[in-house]
């Protein structure tokens, strides 16, 4: 295989901000302008106007308060799968079982949700079960982040692996234990419900946009403070770009993979919080429907950056409820196909743009 | 139920896992990760049945599958190795996409959010008819794939390459091996084989259902990965993990066991092979790596 060498010369200091916003930003449009001509092709075989099923979208989805409410309320989970992927990117590890810790961490929650008796006051009850759903999860986590520091075991089979092997274990405990008779979920939790976005502004009613939305936030800034302001994220981001370099700086390349295991699986295990507090006050199965697999998505989309995560999320969770606006006029399908062609074009030109982006900065220099 | 019934119906439940494995082993060993098999799968599936039904032929059926499974092994191949696009990314990108493309043309095509129209299957005959009923070539195929594949990795120049790409990409270049060329040979040739376990799945049920492969393709990569990445192991896992599931399937009603014990079996089992606790499992050695 013939590869270019790259010449040891960085781009010049003065220009670096520069290049590297470039290098961020550039993937990411490039994809989207890909994807809309995709749609626009789908779009035209379903013999509709484009300019009509875009309008449609918008409508749907920001032009009115319900829609912006289930677009906030899908941005709040995507978030957190969002963010548990892209900190584990950070720490060059491929966490895939976000779809499986978000379950537990749901199932953690409304358990602990309905051990406690109803009279246990919320500012008691919701920390307890974000506590239980950030265990839940990141307990799901901490099992590649072992095997692969411990054996070598690649995180991105185990993670696969255990996705089944989780849901399944989830599936039996619920139906077996835990099931309301004729259904597939929980009874509704005692306590530790959050409050709805329509307890505040009338005009959301009827939405799922809940409190957890700011939990959701937070949890961006908290890990934006913990990979670029603290040691231990510094150590993190130096395994993730060059594992070797950062065991000869005498960080354990093991542990770090470990705790960013545990700490992504916690942050999306903290996401079932938004259906299982925050919405329908039960754990169903089935109820993460592939948020854990479009987290990788967003991560993607959002460059592995907390502030990027939380735009991507917004733009694949007005993406998500758009198809049900746009059903009238293209199946709602079509989403889904524009969603996978993004993650993909994202994909290509992730190392493409850096190509021309080194080949053009050569030119110059 | 008899012995034979019930072999014939490991068979059944092997056949898609056993042309999935098939496949994956050789992207795998050219050093390209097999993620997207679930989605060659159904793509294989989704086009069998489009075919077959406009036609009426099980075998146009055939010949449509291998197609969208190449045409998608390809998109494949072009972004992981023209584009070095990440390997993982894409496969489950592609299985993302051919979900979408599938129910999207399922409402184009047959006006459907859930399944195509009837289709006709093989016509029966062979020596197991009575219990391999309307599979025509396909399980014959199925049983052949392994050791077909087994051979052209083992006992064939081209093999010899593919090894040699998958294990050190450098080394075999500086030899004058194609490397690019032999992993998109490869690549393509896992989308067909892939697909035509889809293929299978649909003309056996005679007809196409929303993601009828239903985590098949991970089953089939389970069994690459439990098989080390021998074609001969890993179709050996294959007929395992199909036995299992034949007795989850006896045993129903039973609650000896609850079923979904015995669906983990081939994960729990694939996570404690990668441990390295039965044997150390020892991947292409430039399985993954972009360059």
């Amino acid at each position: 295989m013939t590869t270019t060498a790259l010449p040891a010369s960085e781009p010049r200091p003065r220009g670096a901000v520069r290049a590297a916003l470039e290098e961020t930003l550039l993937p990411p449009v490039v994809a989207l302008l890909i994807a809309l001509v995709i749609g626009d092709l789908l779009i035209l075989a379903f013999g509709q106007s484009p300019a009509a099923v875009y309008r449609l979208l918008l409508e749907g989805t920001w032009g009115n308060a319900y829609g912006l409410g289930q677009v906030l309320y899908k941005t709040t989970t995507l978030t957190f799968t969002g963010l548990a992927v892209a900190i584990g990117l950070r720490a060059g590890v491929f966490n895939i079982g976000a779809e499986s810790q978000l379950a537990a961490g749901g199932c953690a929650a409304a358990l602990v949700g309905l051990a406690l008796p109803a009279g246990v006051p919320g500012l008691l009850a919701v920390p307890l079960c974000i506590a239980a759903a950030a265990l839940g999860g990141g307990a799901v986590g901490a099992v590649p982040g072992v095997l692969k520091a411990k054996f070598g075991a690649h995180e991105v089979i185990v993670t696969i692996m255990l996705n089944f092997v989780v849901l399944a274990l989830l599936n039996w405990f619920v139906a077996s234990k835990l099931h309301v008779p004729e259904t597939l979920h929980t009874p509704e939790i005692h306590t530790g419900a959050v409050p709805r976005l329509s307890d505040a502004a009338a005009a959301f009613h009827g939405s799922a946009a809940n409190a957890t939305l700011a939990v959701a936030l937070l949890a961006a800034v908290a890990m934006g403070f913990y990979l670029f302001r603290t040691r231990r994220g510094y150590e993190l981001r130096a395994v993730g770009l060059q594992p070797d370099a950062a065991e000869y700086g005498g960080v354990s390349a093991g542990g770090v993979w470990i705790r960013a295991l545990m700490l992504s699986g916690a942050i999306a295990g903290v996401g079932g919080i938004n259906y299982v507090l925050g919405y329908k006050h039960y754990y169903e199965e089935g109820f993460a429907g592939g948020a854990g697999f479009l987290g990788i998505a967003v991560a993607l989309v959002g460059r592995n950056h907390p502030g990027g995560v939380v735009l991507a999320a917004l733009l694949f969770a007005t993406l998500s409820q758009g198809g049900l606006a746009i059903h009238a006029l293209v199946p709602k399908q079509m989403v889904e196909v524009f969603q996978a062609v993004v993650i993909l074009a994202v994909a290509v030109s992730v190392p493409e743009v850096r190509r021309v982006l080194l080949s053009a900065r050569r030119v110059q220099a | 139920m008899s012995v034979i019934a019930l072999l014939a119906q490991v068979l059944r439940i092997a056949v898609p896992y056993l042309f999935a494995a098939g496949g994956g082993v050789l992207a795998e060993r050219s050093g390209i990760v097999s993620l997207g098999l679930e989605g060659f799968m159904l793509s294989g599936a989704f086009c069998a049945a489009v075919g077959d039904y406009y036609s009426g032929s099980a075998w146009v059926g055939l010949l449509c599958g291998i197609l969208g499974g190449l045409l998608f092994g390809l998109l494949h191949a072009v972004a992981t190795i023209r584009y070095r696009a990440d390997q993982v990314v894409v496969g489950i990108a592609i299985n993302l996409l051919v979900i979408g493309l599938t129910r999207f043309f399922l409402r184009l095509a047959f006006d459907s959010s859930s399944n195509s129209p009837r289709i006709a299957g093989f016509e029966g005959g062979g020596p197991l008819s009575g219990w391999l009923a309307g599979a025509g070539p396909m399980i014959p195929l199925g049983l052949l794939v392994i050791p077909a594949v087994a051979w052209l990795v083992y006992r064939t120049p081209f093999g010899l390459r593919l090894r040699a790409v998958g294990e050190h990409p450098a080394a075999a270049d500086s030899l004058g091996v194609p490397v690019a060329r032999v992993r998109y040979v490869a690549v393509a040739l896992s989308g067909a084989l892939a697909a035509m376990g889809g293929v299978y799945l649909a003309l056996d049920q005679h007809q196409f259902t929303d993601q009828m492969t239903a985590g098949r393709g991970y089953i089939a990569l389970a069994a690459i990965i439990f098989g080390r990445w021998n074609p001969l192991r890993a179709g050996v896992a294959c007929l395992l993990f199909a036995g299992a599931e034949t007795l989850q399937i006896q045993m129903q009603g039973t609650q000896a066991i609850p079923s979904q014990f015995v669906s983990m079996i081939p994960y729990l089992l694939t996570i404690v092979a990668l441990a390295g606790v039965v044997g150390r499992a020892n991947p292409p050695a430039a399985l993954g790596k972009a360059e």
